[in-house]
């Protein structure tokens, strides 16, 4: 059954990819969405089975032999147990519904097949992220999902700034694999395997010895935790390492929704969690995710705050979430990073989808100074992505009902107050802080869209629907630098139109999961060790400390949104200037916030043009004017006869010197051997 | 074992083709090319199911005493064996490459073909010091000649430079030969393999054996004939130089320098890992900056090159399997993507990156094929690149950590110099009229990269049916070197809790080096 889950969606992958042009694209989108829809509906069993307790322990379906060598042995194994139970549920149901999306989404594109088939690749290499059984696996399913990424983000080719980005992507995820690998491979050196389940079990046997690492001695489980936890960081865009990630952003809406915001971007706190007894033993590896997760969530909140273009407000805001998921990581709640990466899954898939809606409605126009008053042209959008907000806000009441961001944020927020460590403490307050400026740019983006006047005359998209301008069908223009600042009201005599029906029914669908998969599942995630069974460190202690902190740390959650709502609502609404008056009053805030506070401008210059300039230099300083000068050029003049030589071979006498060779080669051998007798 | 003298038939066939090549016209020379060397893949085959990975080490062995010092000794263990095989498969598709893009001097071309592949089998094959020596240093000279009448503008500048370094290394490697064989009384390689030499005279021997495979590697810095010769090489060369040329400086070190000399290897170690690490980062970041694609290539086949180093003198068995995963995968891999330049190259006729562009438009097959070679090139699991690289820096790992983190850097930097050439060749728009009429592969040309497609990936999925050959005798190597290997630097030592670490117990049992000093 397993095998089935995996492995279809890699034979639709191969269909559609080779055979795309033959059978057409209709085929093609059917085999694909078929596969991910058949994986969803063995999956979701599956789910229920653990939670129902008839799966217990999980079991591992072995494939076959894969690396071989003395003591390093790995195999092709699919391992399931409740944490990938509950991955393989929100992997299979995104991902159908992302392709049921993009039937409506990609329709007008030439390159349907081609799309199709990276998406179920991708699907495949996330599938085998999950279900590794060895680190060398988890590593195969890493770089899978890194490649799928890759050549979506650069889906339309055409454009530089998608192969930009999809480069760096790349690059900047190889950046993590760079400590992902050296992890794997300390991790064999100190415990003899790359199996799982094995490491997990020797873990605690080593905490507290040393390692030679670099010159250094170090404690072996805290180098290799924070080694492993770099590849997390990349993956998962946490600060340092996040800057490809708004980047992501030029790849097609659906492939934001799935990749970048409900499967791959989680990969990293998948992998916290599955080695989470390995993490256990090292409290500094601990304290490093949690503050770098806490980090994330306030850095990129910040930067969410001020973006313009609808999407990268969306890819910051993951960002930020996975954030979240890392500090609650790193204060040992895994329950409730992997309940906030489960319902995160799905208000966070439906922000993205809703967002192409919105896009698609408006004509690729992605500027969102150039939206207002939308409600009414497209409620079935305004309303799903009302949930959605209401979701990723936290809006519930406590111990009665709630949206799905509520249970999940609540928790976290929680259990890094019940920690009591300072790590626990700071990241408490960076979290409530950013809960603050979450709740305030989601408002944001929703009073932007689809509330006030319409703005979408300055829009020049807007501009050539109307004028009947054709531009590129399969264009997002993700580039709002040429717009005015300032956008004159006005609908341009444009008329938005909803998406159809292969569009709304996925946004639908994951509207009710941001509804209900707070309400019906929190007390699975987080109140049952005998559902997570040993699949992750469960913390009892803390389970138990969480209902036990004061009142003021469980209304802190609500009390912030209700201070970004207010917010939001008063910039937004009441007085739509008042932001501007804000931007004019603090240009340096707002620009250092709007640049991303000049990450990528920083990366240029330290990492980028050095190793450019190197490269040339060592190419032409080192090669050509030292090696190659005092070698090879160099002898020839040494013995005089430099120029002489030259000149002769250039005239050609190419024979008579092989034949010089030959005789060199025999006389030589001869030599050699009569002198050897 | 007696019975057909399998090894002399796979020597003698080409080179015998290759001399009736020179006596046909140009048709008949490619057909006689094509079926000879089908023929010795053929006979690879039979070499690979009849070779008995639990058997002896020598397999196939022939003996036959010549006049004058001399034996035509012959034999291979699995080590050689799929080196030949790697040869064998490699050749007919260098033929197939040269149908149409070589037009002059076709008989000729070919019958140099033929003859480089009858001594590359020699130089695998050869269980004779002087022997072993006329095929290594004989390979050469087709090579030379292949550069030099049908290479590009620069080819004798790029011929010569080749010729020089070569020499300088063969003539130390020669000198050292004959004292071996003065001191050991011996000719024959698995003697020699057994001999113990003073701990003092492997200094020198390692040393002088070491210019000659560094060389050939390449290693820095000594590579820089490399870029030269392949930018200069007609694409057939370039597979060749890549595919199986210098697989012969690594099968060198396994072959010579850490079983003959155990304690030399282990002294001039961190030699090694100093210019293997100069070596990643140096030649990954000039492949970054080149503008020819060929050169490109090359830069970053010495960067790869260096991996086969890092894990050979890891003196451990996930490094030398590793070094050898990564000799086979780098010879189908880079050898793809010369065929892959070639294969532009012969449309537009310019290796300059500027003008190419936006090839998945007008070359679907093509653009799908070169990003399988590019991801093997970076190593994505799955293909073979990522089996090898992984394997030799586990293996790098238990020796050094140091040396692991250089080399690991490898992998962000091969990300970044293939994927920036991949984007500049297939993505975007095309930048010159030609690059947007080019039509996709042909049936020939689909021919020649599938199958190569096809191994890297079977090596990236199911790597045990390249590991089972050599892994009986990689076993020999690392007894035999065991006495000499020097303790890694990453060595675990416990805290308050004693559960036995695998790294304590494996790795560091071995005593420090008592050599040399």
């Amino acid at each position: 059954m397993v095998q089935l889950i995996v492995f279809l969606p890699l034979i639709a992958a191969i269909i559609a990819g080779l055979f795309g042009r033959w059978i057409g694209k209709t085929a093609a989108k059917l085999i694909t969405t078929g596969s991910l829809f058949a994986g969803a509906a063995v999956s979701w069993p599956i789910l229920l089975s653990f939670i129902t307790g008839d799966y217990q322990g999980g079991f591992v379906e072995h494939v076959m032999p894969w690396i071989n060598s003395g003591d390093l042995k790995v195999e092709w194994a699919l391992r399931v147990d409740a944490l990938t139970a509950v991955m393989l549920v929100v992997v299979t149901t995104v991902s159908s519904l992302v392709h049921l999306y993009s039937w409506g989404y990609m329709e007008e594109d030439p390159g349907q097949p081609r799309f199709f088939a990276y998406l179920s690749l991708f699907s495949f290499a996330m599938l085998m992220l999950v279900t590794a059984d060895s680190l060398v696996q988890m590593f195969f399913g890493w770089e899978g999902v890194g490649l799928a990424s890759y050549l979506l983000i650069g889906f339309w080719y055409h454009k530089p700034s998608a192969n930009a980005a999809a480069l760096k992507a790349f690059v900047v995820n190889r950046v993590g694999d760079f400590g992902f690998s050296l992890g794997i491979f300390g991790t064999f050196l100190v415990f003899g395997t790359v199996s799982i389940p094995e490491i997990l079990d020797a873990a605690p046997g080593m905490s507290g010895s040393t390692i030679g690492f670099a010159g250094m001695r170090v404690d072996t489980m805290t180098l290799l935790c924070i080694l492993l936890f770099i590849g997390a960081m990349g993956k998962s865009a946490q600060l340092g390492l996040h800057t490809w990630l708004p980047d992501a952003m030029e790849g097609p809406t659906p492939v934001s929704a799935l990749i970048h915001a409900a499967t791959m971007v989680t990969a990293g706190v998948f992998m916290v969690c599955r080695l989470s007894p390995m993490f256990e033993t090292s409290e500094f590896a601990l304290n490093v995710v949690t503050y770098v997760g806490a980090a994330t969530a306030i850095f990129a909140a910040t930067v969410g705050t001020a973006q313009n273009d609808i999407k990268r407000v969306v890819a910051y805001s993951t960002c930020s979430q996975l954030g979240y998921m890392f500090f609650a990581a790193g204060v040992g709640a895994y329950d409730a990073a992997m309940f906030h990466l489960f319902t995160h899954a799905f208000f966070k898939a439906l922000l993205f989808l809703g967002s192409g809606s919105v896009i698609h409605a408006m004509h690729h126009e992605q500027d969102m100074r150039f939206y207002g008053g939308l409600r009414k042209q497209i409620p079935f959008t305004f309303w799903v992505m009302l949930i959605g907000t209401l979701a990723i806000t936290g809006v519930g009441i406590a111990g009665v009902a709630g949206f799905a961001g509520f249970w999940s944020k609540d928790a976290i927020l929680e259990a890094a107050y019940a920690n009591g460590s300072t790590a626990g403490g700071i990241a408490f307050f960076l979290g409530a802080l950013a809960a603050l400026l979450t709740s305030f740019y989601s408002w944001r983006l929703l009073f932007l869209t689809f509330f006030g006047k319409p703005r979408w005359a300055g829009s020049e998209h807007i501009q050539h629907a109307v004028h009947g301008h054709h531009e590129m069908p399969d264009e997002e223009h993700g580039d709002s630098a040429h717009h005015a600042v300032a956008a004159p009201v006005g609908t341009a005599g444009y008329h938005p139109h909803e998406s159809p029906w292969t569009m709304l029914l996925p946004i639908g669908l994951l509207a009710v999961g941001a509804v209900l998969a707070g309400q019906l599942f929190h007390g699975v995630f987080l109140e049952s060790p005998a559902f997570w069974n040993g699949s992750i460190a469960f913390n009892e202690h803390l389970a138990e400390e969480m209902h036990h902190v004061p009142m003021w740390v469980k209304l802190t959650a609500t009390f912030v949104m209700l201070v970004g709502l207010a917010l939001a609502w008063n910039n937004y609404v009441r007085r739509p200037e008042a932001a501007g008056a804000f931007v004019r009053q603090f240009p340096g805030l707002h620009a250092f916030v709007l640049n991303k506070w000049y990450f990528d401008e920083l990366y240029d210059l330290v990492f980028v043009r050095p190793a450019m300039w190197l490269g040339r230099f060592f190419w032409k300083r080192g090669d050509e004017q030292t090696v190659d000068r005092f070698g090879p050029h160099g002898a020839a003049y040494a013995v005089g006869v430099g120029n002489r030589v030259t000149a002769a071979l250039q005239s050609g006498y190419l024979y008579s010197y092989a034949f010089v060779m030959l005789l060199g080669l025999i006389g030589a051998a001869s030599w050699a051997i009569w002198w050897a007798r | 074992m007696m019975g057909l003298p399998i090894l002399s038939i796979l020597i003698l066939l080409p080179l015998v083709a290759g001399i009736i090549c020179l006596f046909v016209g140009a048709k008949a020379a490619r057909w006689i090319a094509l079926l000879a060397t089908l023929a010795c893949l053929e006979i690879a085959v039979d070499l690979w199911l009849l070779y008995n990975p639990e058997g002896p080490q020598w397999q196939f062995v022939e003996n036959l005493s010549l006049s004058g010092g001399v034996a035509w000794s012959l034999g291979i263990d699995g080590i050689a064996l799929v080196l030949i095989a790697l040869t064998a498969f490699l050749m007919p598709i260098c033929i197939g490459a040269s149908w149409r893009s070589i037009d002059k001097r076709v008989p000729e071309y070919m019958a140099y073909f033929l003859v480089m592949e009858a001594l590359m089998f020699g130089v695998f094959a050869a269980q004779d010091l002087f022997l072993f020596y006329i095929f290594f240093e004989g390979g050469l000279i087709p090579m030379y000649l292949i550069i030099g009448i049908w290479g590009g503008a620069e080819r004798i500048k790029a011929s010569y430079k080749f010729f020089l370094y070569t020499l300088l290394g063969s003539v130390l490697m020669l000198i050292a030969m004959i004292y071996m064989v003065l001191e050991a009384g011996t000719t024959s390689i698995p003697a020699l393999m057994a001999h113990d030499f003073p701990a003092g005279v492997q200094t020198w021997l390692w040393l002088a054996f070491f210019a000659s495979f560094a060389v050939k590697m390449p290693m820095w810095p000594v590579h820089t004939w490399l870029p030269d010769a392949h930018v200069q090489a007609p694409t057939a060369g370039s597979v060749i130089l890549a595919g199986v040329l210098l697989k012969m400086g690594g099968y060198g070190f396994i072959r010579f320098s850490l079983p003959m000399f155990p304690e030399g290897s282990a002294q001039f170690l961190p030699l090694v890992f100093v210019l293997s690490g100069i070596a990643v980062v140096y030649t990954s970041l000039v492949a970054l900056a080149q503008q020819d694609m060929k050169k490109l290539i090359a830069y970053s086949s010495v960067a790869h090159m260096a991996f086969v180093t890092f894990g050979l003198f890891a003196f451990n068995r996930q490094g030398i399997e590793g070094a050898m995963i990564v000799m086979l995968s780098h010879g189908l891999v880079s050898g793809a993507l010369f065929l892959c330049v070639g294969v532009i190259y012969d449309r537009l006729h310019t290796r300059e990156i500027a003008h190419y562009g936006g090839l998945s438009n007008n070359m679907p097959g093509y653009a799908l094929l070169f990003m399988l070679f590019t991801m093997a090139s970076v190593g994505l699991p799955g293909t073979s690149g990522f089996v090898g690289e992984f394997l030799s820096l586990v293996g790098t790992y238990e020796m050094s950590s140091w040396a692991a983190i250089v080399a690991t850097t490898g992998i962000i930097l091969g990300a970044a110099y293939m994927l920036y050439l991949y984007w500049r060749i297939c993505f975007g728009a095309a930048r010159t009229e030609g690059a947007a009429q080019m039509v996709d592969l042909s049936a020939r040309e689909w021919w020649l990269l599938a199958p190569i497609a096809a191994v890297v990936l079977w090596m990236g999925v199911y790597p045990e049916s390249f590991l089972r050959p050599i892994r009986a005798d990689v076993g020999r190597l690392i007894e035999r070197v065991e006495r000499a290997r020097p303790a890694g630097d990453a060595d675990v030592t416990a805290g308050k809790s004693q559960a036995a670490a695998h790294g304590v117990t494996e790795t560091h049992g071995a005593p420090a080096p008592e050599a040399g000093h």
